[in-house]
């Protein structure tokens, strides 16, 4: 499986983010795309989950679920956690696991993985920063997707909880899935760096 | 007992929790005698067997008036001076206000039925309550629209005295309005002269529906304290054992690396 | 090729059933607990139908004759005042970005989400209609003829002012700029929605009529609502 991208233009708002951009990924393989703030990380990641248009250029995935589009198969996971807060953490799990449908864990499962099996019917209303992070990581386990799109994924986590990520993405990698990341600080993981606009 | 040994939840709760089973005791005792005395009231010779509506209709009406009154005074109690008890107190109210002030309109208009032949009159009095009963819903709506019951409660509190404020206003205003479309030929209900054997049944049952508030009334602050203990124990929870797993977390993520190097 | 049609339409389809009955399910939860807005709807439209009367005078007879028209006024501002949330909530907290990714087609998700909407707070109006009716003196007949013209024209108010909804959350502005967008949609909704329960109190109109072209409206709403709320959702991704 690869996920390439060529030539991408990218505008944001009539500014020009980033053009002529290529970038690869291959199954197994991390990317972590560095650069300075407003060089276009996160509009990136936004291309490739089908939440922007490029203004050029063009990305493909090959050797993916023929029957589904590439924003079907990747997991995104942005700034905003997606979840309720009047819904019980378990109640926004299995939502989006329904909703996102495809090959799934049992929500139990992936919850104790991120540290939470003591919160499942507590209103996620009360998680904090850290905890909520954990529980949309919880949403990456529970539905199988090949590709990971994080943005900024050890934000507001802890030390512990970003070892206890650093193993979840290796074993995500050793699966034959893929990860591309914008991140300012270290994956913890061995990766691939995408530079984009200059040096940070 | 003073108010500052009130102050005290935990306090509070054990104090009630001897004293509401006598409150209620006397509520049903009360009830009973008022509704026997009732039931033995002479027949209006107008009105017929309907007037006894009136036991019912008029202690609720006055409740619906009292709760707001007791709970401006515990919103007074929220702004001023702070008391810990005095959120709970306006919060636990306001649905039990409601529901008096919903039968008041249920049965005012139950009694109204025969004397107007419609269910509902543009009445000067009924339409008050009417607009108290709004009022008591949206206390309500304010109070649900908050998750936490400490940021509602001083929000909940300027409603409830600016209420307490308006609602003399609101009265006139209602009466001005309705005689300046109906010449007075509006029923006056409940009547002014009551005689002794409409008089004191009616007092019995006024006791009785105000120490059934009373009961209600802390029995549902209890509900509210013990809601809200749920709550912060919920939120130690969300945080506290957070701690221990994320230890088991750091051994398994680091269990999970080892494995992958391994392979 | 057969073969791989069939397994299309399995990945395609039964997934949507699960999902859209999620999404349906997750948003009446919301509306229905804490700080969900489904009950404050229907304490506007009792609020808006109570004020009438003060303005128009306690006149029972003249009270009667304009009761259908308050009503509907009422449910039309009620059921837009809790629309301009649809969207923009999801929107907030990044969960309008993993519905547009995902594989339901946007289309159904939006007409879930209407769904969802209106049995949460557009139900709770016709249920309180009765009620309303009796303080407006409309006796029995016209309370149900009102209660049976919302029930079939609220969709249409949902589904038309899920549009304004959409647009709301991809121009960042909502409330008022939302009801000035919608509020002229609702239009021919309101006309037959008063034309149908005044065929019943008054005549000289058959019911029929009005209300065949009440539900037609409704049906048509169903159809363009969502199509149009996903494709401004989709151009107003950023």
């Amino acid at each position: 499986m690869q996920l390439s991208g060529h030539d991408l233009i990218c505008v944001r708002g009539g500014r020009q983010v980033f053009a002529g951009l290529d970038f690869a990924a291959v199954s197994g393989e991390a990317v972590a795309v560095v650069g300075r703030n407003g060089s276009g990380k996160t509009s990136l990641l936004r291309l490739i989950a089908g939440l922007l248009v490029p203004a050029g250029g063009k990305i493909a995935l090959e050797g993916g679920d023929a029957e589904l589009t590439l924003p079907e198969q990747c997991h995104y996971l942005g700034h905003r956690d997606a979840l309720k807060p009047a819904l019980s953490v378990a109640e926004n799990l299995t939502f989006w696991a329904d909703f996102l449908g495809g090959e799934r864990l049992d929500f139990t499962e992936s919850l104790a993985t991120v540290g939470l099996e003591h919160a499942t019917h507590l209103p996620a209303g009360f998680l904090s920063a850290g905890q909520r992070r954990r529980l949309s990581l919880a949403r990456l386990l529970t539905v199988r997707r090949p590709v990971w799109l994080l943005d900024e994924p050890t934000n507001a986590l802890d030390v512990a909880g970003q070892d206890m990520f650093a193993g979840l993405m290796c074993e995500h990698l050793s699966r034959g899935g893929m990860i591309i990341a914008a991140t300012h600080a270290p994956l913890g993981i061995d990766s691939r760096e995408l530079r984009i606009g200059g040096v940070a | 007992m003073t108010l500052i040994d009130l102050a005290n939840p935990t306090r509070f709760l054990a104090l009630t929790a001897r004293v509401l089973p006598w409150l209620a005791a006397a509520t049903v005792l009360l009830l009973a005698i008022g509704l026997y005395q009732t039931a033995l009231a002479p027949d209006d010779y107008q009105q017929g067997a309907t007037v006894k509506i009136m036991f019912i209709h008029v202690p609720n009406a006055w409740l619906s008036m009292f709760v707001w009154g007791v709970m401006s005074i515990a919103s007074l109690g929220t702004l001023v001076w702070r008391h810990p008890l005095a959120d709970v107190a306006a919060k636990a109210a306001a649905p039990i206000g409601a529901a008096f002030t919903f039968l008041a309109l249920l049965t005012g208009s139950l009694w109204g039925r025969p004397m107007w032949g419609t269910y509902w009159e543009w009445d000067a009095r009924l339409t008050s309550v009417l607009i108290l009963f709004l009022m008591y819903l949206g206390l309500m709506a304010l109070w649900r629209a908050v998750d936490d019951p400490s940021r509602a409660a001083r929000a909940a509190a300027v409603l409830t005295l600016v209420g307490a404020l308006n609602l003399p206003i609101i009265k006139f205003s209602v009466d001005w309005w309705n005689t300046l479309h109906q010449p007075a030929s509006v029923m006056r209900m409940g009547g002014s002269a009551l005689d002794k054997s409409f008089l004191i049944p009616l007092l019995v049952m006024a006791i009785a529906f105000t120490l059934l508030f009373v009961t209600l009334h802390l029995a549902a602050m209890r509900n509210e304290i013990l809601r809200r203990r749920v709550r912060s124990l919920q939120m130690m929870q969300a945080s506290r054992v957070a701690f221990s797993s994320e230890m088991g977390a750091t051994s398994r993520g680091q269990n999970a690396s080892k494995e992958v190097g391994a392979a | 090729m057969c073969g791989a049609d069939s397994r299309r339409s399995n990945h395609h389809w039964k997934p949507p059933m699960t999902a859209l009955s999620a999404l349906i399910r997750r948003d009446i939860r919301i509306a229905l607990r804490v700080g969900g807005g489904a009950l404050i709807g229907v304490l506007f439209f009792l609020t808006v139908v109570v004020l009438m009367p003060f303005a128009v005078g306690p006149d029972l007879a003249l009270l009667s004759r304009l009761g259908p028209a308050i009503l509907w006024l009422g449910a039309l501002l009620a059921s837009l005042l809790t629309l301009d949330r649809l969207f923009m909530a999801d929107h907030e907290d990044g969960s309008l970005d993993l519905i547009t990714m995902s594989r339901t087609p946007l289309e159904l998700a939006c007409a879930a989400k209407a769904l969802a909407h209106w049995l949460a707070a557009g139900l709770p109006l016709i249920v309180a209609t009765p009620v309303l009716g009796l303080l407006l003196n409309l006796d029995m007949v016209a309370t149900g003829a009102v209660a049976l013209t919302l029930l079939a024209g609220t969709p249409a108010l949902t589904f038309t002012g899920m549009i304004g909804a959409a647009l709301a959350v991809t121009l960042h502005r909502g409330g008022l700029l939302m009801a000035v967008l919608v509020l002229p949609l609702s239009i021919p909704v309101l006309i037959f929605g008063v034309a149908a329960s005044q065929a019943v109190i008054v005549g000289p109109m058959t019911f029929g009529a009005p209300f065949s072209i009440l539900c037609a409206l409704s049906l048509v709403s169903l159809v363009i609502g969502p199509f149009a709320a996903a494709a401004s959702l989709r151009h107003g991704l950023d």
